[in-house]
């Protein structure tokens, strides 16, 4: 197999009155880095938005087929696909991607959106054969998503609100880049930061670089302090 | 052998023509016109349902007036072959001057036809234009496919002649949105305050969408029933 980009570490998070979705922004390669600042969170329409994880060309691809697919529908009918529809649109086109998934090119998106009629923020996540399972409060995947999700697992409470959202994000962001090898950190030094996307009753928003900034600021701050302690303790503990 | 029926093209043409021009001007009309920030489109309809203005792509928006049976499908093949092409190539490659073609040739291919009715119908095909790279653009379409290319205001429909000359007496370049609006909304009133049976031109009765220079990618929107009232009394 030939070494093909890969997207990796997206996560959706839901909140009181809609549902956050986030990815970070590195394709990587084997062991090489193939793109520092990808996108892999695409707003399909005012309410929804698909994250991808997998091989990433394809990825994009079906991401880009989703949206046009959603828009044409919307503006045949007046009027948009319901967030169960389009969640079920997603599966049929990650089935069909099945023969070449047993070939090693593996998609696996997340969905997530603000459904109007049950007033609150969704998210659903696939399995390679086109199973669609609807996930209550958060999920992430990709080859990070494990260690997000154990962040994610621990710091989720019931009925958090957007600010929370974002922040329980960056933090599982940062630790996904800090245990998995593919996962692109926050770049201070290029300025390349998560993309991170809230869905609401009003439509969709991206939460921008000056509020992501200084939470992930925060968090590495902290780890400083803390292991300058421990270091500290260290050296003054053993002979 | 019984003789067949012969009747001279130029009869033929001419009926079509009239067939056409009478269905048509049982409809009321729609008027696209150049603001400040855009193209507004305001039409007289008394469905809140079977629209006559909606959106193809994301900088171009389609008219239509006369049998809506009859337009409503080319108003759904254009969406299709649009998403085709902007998917296919590029979103910049779809742009008004190729969609107004396939429509001028896909009526006019009817109205060539011997044995077919004309489409009662007339469009129009507008784009909102890109700063510093293009202009609005303005098309009309014909019952019989013939394709003009408009300025500042296209209007189709029943009294399409009187509203082109009155908006020729009163239409300024950069008017406000509610400018525009009101413009419009006194133009379909002037056409027909000699009409007494003529139903009041009100929020109620009117359908106005705009190419909406201010929005991102998809620059078409719909003005709701409070907004439309609360220009008209502005």
């Amino acid at each position: 197999m030939p070494l093909i980009p890969h997207g990796t570490t997206i996560l959706t998070i839901r909140f009181d009155g809609g549902v956050l979705i986030a990815g970070d922004r590195q394709a990587t390669a084997g062991y090489e880095v193939a793109d520092r600042d990808i996108q892999k969170v695409f707003e399909l329409d005012e309410f929804s938005s698909i994250a991808i994880a997998g091989v990433a060309g394809p990825a994009v691809q079906m991401a880009k087929l989703m949206r046009t697919q959603l828009e044409f529908y919307e503006k045949v009918e007046s009027v948009a696909l319901s967030l169960e529809g389009k969640a079920n649109y997603l599966a049929h086109l990650i089935r069909q991607n099945l023969p070449a998934a047993m070939q090693g090119l593996v998609i696996v998106p997340l969905l997530a959106g603000y459904d109007p009629r049950k007033k609150a923020g969704r998210l659903f996540k696939y399995d390679v054969a086109g199973g669609k399972y609807e996930e209550s409060d958060y999920y992430s995947t990709g080859s990070g998503g494990g260690h997000a999700r154990a962040t994610l697992k621990k710091r989720y409470r019931a009925g958090i609100g957007r600010d929370e959202a974002v922040k329980l994000a960056v933090e599982a962001l940062l630790d996904a880049s800090d245990e998995d090898v593919a996962t692109g950190g926050f770049d201070f030094v290029r300025g390349i930061y998560p993309v991170i996307k809230v869905i609401t009753e009003t439509g969709t928003a991206d939460v921008s670089e000056d509020e992501i900034r200084p939470i992930a600021d925060a968090f590495i701050n902290d780890w400083r302090d803390d292991y300058a302690a421990r270091r500290a303790q260290l050296s003054t503990g053993i002979d | 052998m019984p003789s067949p029926f012969m009747v001279s093209p130029e009869q033929i043409m001419q009926e079509k023509d009239e067939l056409a021009r009478k269905g048509i001007q049982l409809g009321r009309e729609v008027v696209a016109l150049e603001y400040d920030d855009g193209i507004v489109f305001i039409a007289e309809n008394a469905s809140a349902t079977l629209r006559k203005v909606s959106e193809i792509y994301d900088r171009i928006a389609f008219a239509g007036v006369g049998n809506y049976q009859e337009y409503d499908p080319l108003r759904t093949a254009g969406i299709e072959q649009a998403e085709i092409k902007g998917f296919t190539y590029s979103r910049e490659d779809v742009t008004a001057r190729w969609m107004a073609n396939l429509y001028s040739q896909t009526i006019g291919n009817v109205w060539r036809q011997f044995d077919t009715k004309p489409l009662e119908i007339e469009l129009i095909i507008a784009e909102i234009g890109e700063t510093g790279f293009s202009t609005n653009r303005l098309y009309r379409i014909s019952y019989s496919g013939s394709l003009i290319d408009d300025q500042q205001y296209s209007v189709i429909g029943g009294k399409y002649e009187d509203i082109r000359k009155w908006l020729k007496d009163h239409y300024e370049a950069e008017l406000s949105l509610d400018a525009a609006v009101r413009l419009a909304v006194n133009a379909l009133r002037d056409v027909r305050k000699d009409q007494d049976d003529a139903p009041e031109v009100n929020a109620d009765r009117l359908e106005i969408a705009l190419l909406d220079g201010s929005r991102n990618r998809r620059k078409f929107r719909r003005l709701t029933k409070d907004e439309i009232a609360a220009m008209l009394d502005g």
